[in-house]
């Protein structure tokens, strides 16, 4: 254990048991973060792709993925900078459907999510499949908003946030992983909150 | 489709825990302070780039945060300026608590994006104590002779709230006021006409303040034809 800070006591002695090591609830809040300029995406526009490592590319529009079955998170997200939001319910539809319909092959191992701005995040294959990992449009029962990653953004609620690309135009299966945008500026490739897999190194 | 974002720098420097005694405290304007910090075994930083600060309670409890840099590289000390934040965990306690010899942990640097390359040109947009990556950055190029490269606009309520206010109006920023005239410009938010003179092409912009200065800021530079491309964001939040 690091030596105390002098006459620091901390203020949340009860600690929530959903809050990973160094986070804190940031309550009613959800703090905006990006690297980039927030696109204007209207829903038209938008279509999201799976390739790479697959058997069949697919490119749903915004209509085609609201045919598909439609899949919600109620749960908590952790973000690298020290947040998190308990309680928070997002609708969309489960990646797996779409990873379904376009048949990752036997060689993909990894996953590089991409943004309309050119975002970039990787993720093993096993992190966004078996119900971990969603493509949502809805917060709270309302449409996501732009600085939220509107009008559809990857969920991976059990790693940081980052993870969970805003503005997701497409999912690229690899077979070797390749370093995400904040993985090549010093953050972690997996982000395991639990581990506090924040740095490169961690 | 847009070009992926890569890295902001090659081979950003970046340093794990130290242990970092405070040689300095100082509280220039209200509600925030100015720390100098003898760090050991410091990885020199580039301008641009963050440490987090990370308080431990006498039962191993911690809390950590991130604050930006506002020394330059060639600094024997590292100076860390933080906004102190009424219900923030850690930085009451960096405003209220902490004086000189105090030990606290570091780690640092962190960060490619965000950061300067010390040869680019570049426009500076802060709100507010959004500007701290940014007097880094100012530093940088001064010791380095290079101060044509950055041009520098700081968007702030009064001037008296402004941190690092004399350095920065020495180095050339514009500094406007949203709460007050300053000489014949009106009070105001940042304008077009603000940005116009400022911008060159070639210049990466970066955007440094709360997260509804950014976005305003960035939609106005977009409404300037400033491409997104070019453009790199930094926001901070109620987050302290």
């Amino acid at each position: 254990m690091p030596t105390p800070t002098r006459g620091f006591l901390g203020r949340r002695r009860d600690r929530d048991p959903r809050l990973p090591p160094g986070q804190y609830d940031v309550g009613a809040d959800w703090p905006v973060l990006t690297a980039e300029p927030t696109p204007r995406i209207t829903p038209e526009t938008w279509s999201i792709t799976v390739d790479g490592q697959v058997e069949q590319p697919t490119t749903w529009s915004w209509d085609d993925v609201h045919r598909l079955p439609p899949s919600e998170y109620r749960g908590d997200i952790h973000c690298v900078t020290t947040w998190s939001k308990f309680d928070t319910r997002f609708s969309g539809v489960s990646v797996d459907t779409l990873l379904d319909a376009a048949r990752p092959t036997a060689e993909a191992q990894f996953v590089m999510a991409t943004s309309k701005t050119g975002y970039t995040t990787n993720l093993p294959l096993a992190d966004v499949t078996g119900g971990r990992a969603w493509l949502v449009w809805d917060f709270d029962g309302r449409p996501l908003t732009p600085e939220h990653g509107g009008p559809v953004r990857l969920l991976v609620p059990h790693l940081y946030f980052w993870k969970s690309a805003k503005w997701i135009s497409k999912l690229t299966l690899l077979r070797r992983d390749q370093p995400g945008f904040w993985e090549q500026n010093g953050y972690h490739d997996r982000g395991d909150p639990w581990r506090q897999q924040r740095y490169q190194g961690d | 489709m847009t070009e992926p974002l890569g890295p902001g720098v090659a081979d950003a420097p970046t340093g794990g825990w130290r242990t970092a005694t405070v040689a300095g405290v100082r509280r220039p304007v209200a509600r925030s302070v100015q720390l100098r910090l003898d760090v050991a075994d410091r990885v020199a930083h580039l301008p641009g780039q963050h440490y987090v600060v990370r308080l431990t309670a006498p039962d191993g409890y911690t809390a950590q945060r991130s604050y930006s840099v506002a020394s330059a590289p060639g600094d024997p000390l590292l100076e860390l300026f933080v906004e102190r934040l009424d219900d923030g965990e850690v930085s009451t306690h960096l405003a209220d608590v902490v004086e000189p010899g105090d030990v606290l942990e570091v780690r640092g640097p962190i960060g490619g994006w965000f950061v300067w390359d010390t040869g680019s040109p570049a426009l500076l947009v802060a709100g507010g104590s959004g500007v701290v990556p940014f007097v880094s950055m100012l530093r940088t190029a001064r010791a380095l002779g290079r101060t044509e490269l950055l041009r520098t606009v700081v968007s702030v309520r009064t001037v008296d709230l402004l941190p690092y206010a004399d350095e920065l109006l020495a180095a050339g920023a514009l500094v406007v006021t949203t709460r007050e005239p300053r000489g014949i410009r009106p009070a105001g938010r940042l304008t077009a006409a603000d940005l116009v003179p400022l911008w060159e092409p070639g210049q990466t912009v970066y955007v440094c303040g709360s997260a509804s200065f950014a976005g305003a800021a960035t939609r106005l530079l977009e409404t300037l034809g400033i491409p997104a491309a070019g453009i790199r964001v930094e926001q901070f939040g109620p987050s302290g």
